[in-house]
């Protein structure tokens, strides 16, 4: 395993050296020490990498990620896992306002709260939220899903397109166009694999299911002139 | 884009480091504030004197036998301490208002930075490491205090352009944020007789508190009745004689996280302004809710008080 000291060598040192690593590199193992709220940990990561960060990180950690598995034992600031295309993020304290913002692909996993504006404008990410999140939550949210074992904030899926939103706990409010829906076999099929692979010790059966009502985005012919 | 930092000690054994472990959160919040620095800092009080932190851009001139000026006009005895360009001038406590007009009549170029029986405000424009260094503020103690790193939005860099701001006896106000009706809330505070000095948008902030109180509202009920009437971005931060408190607007995307030990309760725009505080790794770690007005104090139990949106 190779140990980098984020306080010694800076972060540029820790970036570039993250980033020479090609997609058959024997160096798959990265722990990241004194992380001490930094930003940009680990961002811009393109190979099928582990990269550990023990403590908690500012703005930005993980952020454009594609292959690699970055775990933060600690909190995330801002912007974790922004517009994330693949791999893996897992977060075991609690994320900042827009975590997974306009992510493409991978999963997200908060082992804590999310505060506000939690995957906003997702494109296709899996978030997975273990305590609660805050409003404006999944926010013109496009593709993918997220999962929260615990309540949201208000305005959840405010001009929501087709994103999938499922929360255990109480919604505080639904934002514009946001509504309740049924959960078919086949979501709680797709929320047991989204609940396994977020570690969650909670069934699908305790969850509702949110979506888009689709009458703000779509094209309708009546408004036209 | 601004740092804010607040420090409130529950161990009296940290009081001597106050100054010191604020520096370090200030210094930290350099990039979120590069161009002037502040902090406010309650210290000592009680004994019936009132502090006059006052400021000039020619200390060398307007400090110079001050203390006498206002012995004589006052018959009282003042106690002045200079810092660079600040002096505090300790004063008994009935004679504050008496000692303003000496100074506006004797030494006019001379501006109060604050008034109180604890509070003293420090703020210059500069790198925060370098106003730090001017006032000496890691040989600073006190009880609690809180700092601010300004990046300008709104209105020019200049000294009273820097926060803190002080809103009332030993109150004051830090904003990281832009206020998008200042123009016209300063307009009716003006009519109200409020004196704004800048065409800083905080400092519009702080005259609105300070108004609300004057008409009869506590501190908490004037930063509940803000998030009605202040329009655009904040978070704030306020020092009061006993604690500080913390609101933040509806929709706050201005960071804020606290941590919360047996020795203290911190303030920082971000995470990392507080990683060199002792045992923050053990700490409680939390944002503050939306819309929601905050306490600590050291004469009552924490509060927080939500405001619907």
């Amino acid at each position: 395993m190779q140990v980098f000291d984020l306080e010694a060598q800076g972060l540029r040192e820790l970036n570039a050296t993250l980033h020479a690593q090609s997609t058959d590199t024997n160096q798959t193992a990265w722990e990241i020490v004194n992380p001490k709220g930094s930003h940009a940990i680990a961002v811009g990561l393109d190979a099928p990498i582990e990269v550990n960060v023990k403590g908690s990180t500012g703005y930005y950690c993980a952020g454009m990620n594609k292959q690699a598995t970055v775990h933060v034992h600690g909190s995330a600031g801002p912007g974790v896992a922004e517009n994330m295309m693949s791999g893996t993020v897992v977060i075991e304290g609690d994320a900042s306002q827009y975590a997974g913002a306009t992510g493409n692909g991978g999963t997200l996993v908060i082992k804590g709260n999310a505060s506000s504006r939690c995957g906003i404008s997702m494109k296709g990410i899996d978030i997975i939220v273990h305590g609660n999140i805050g409003h404006m939550s999944a926010f013109m949210a496009q593709s993918g899903n997220l999962v929260v074992c615990g309540n949201a904030g208000d305005a959840l899926g405010d001009s929501l397109y087709e994103a999938r939103l499922f929360v255990r706990g109480s919604v505080k409010s639904l934002g514009a166009d946001c509504v309740e829906k049924e959960m078919r076999p086949e979501h709680l099929t797709l929320l047991a694999d989204l609940l396994e692979r977020g570690g969650c010790d909670a069934k699908p059966e305790e969850f509702k299911r949110y979506g888009s009502a689709r009458k703000l985005y779509n094209f309708n012919i009546d408004n036209a002139y | 884009m601004c740092g804010i930092v607040g420090l409130f000690l529950k161990d009296k054994s940290l009081e001597p480091r106050l100054g010191d472990l604020m520096t370090d959160m200030l210094i930290t919040m350099t990039d979120r504030g590069p161009d002037s620095a502040g902090i406010a800092i309650y210290a000592g009080g009680a004994n019936g004197n009132a502090k006059l932190t006052v400021q000039s851009d020619t200390p060398e001139v307007d400090f110079a036998g001050l203390d006498a000026i206002l012995n004589e006009a006052l018959s009282t005895t003042t106690a002045m301490t200079i810092k660079d360009t600040h002096a505090v001038l300790e004063i008994q406590g009935a004679q504050l208002d008496a000692a303003r007009a000496v100074l506006a009549e004797k030494r006019p170029k001379i501006r109060i930075m604050s008034r109180g029986e604890s509070l003293e405000i420090y703020k210059e424009v500069g790198l925060p490491k370098d106003v730090a260094d001017r006032f000496d503020l890691r040989g600073m103690s006190g009880s609690h205090g809180i700092g601010h790193t300004r990046m300008a939005t709104e209105s020019a860099v200049t000294t009273m352009g820097a926060h803190p701001f002080n809103t009332g006896l030993d109150q004051c106000l830090v904003h990281n944020g832009s206020l998008s009706n200042h123009n016209s809330l300063r307009r009716k505070l003006r009519r109200e007789g409020v004196h704004i000095e800048t065409e800083n948008d905080t400092e519009v902030g702080a005259a609105y508190l300070t108004w609300k109180m004057r008409e009869g509202a506590t501190l908490g009920q004037a930063l509940e009745s803000s998030l009605d009437d202040l329009d655009g971005f904040f978070t704030f931060v306020v020092g009061t004689k006993d604690g500080f408190g913390v609101v933040r607007d509806p929709i706050a995307c201005k960071p804020a996280v606290m941590a919360e030990t047996d020795q203290y309760v911190a303030f920082g725009s971000e995470y990392r302004a507080l990683v060199s505080l002792p045992g923050i790794d053990d700490a409680r770690v939390w944002e503050p809710e939306p819309a929601t007005v905050y306490f600590w104090s050291h004469t009552t139990a924490p509060t927080a008080h939500e405001k619907a949106a």
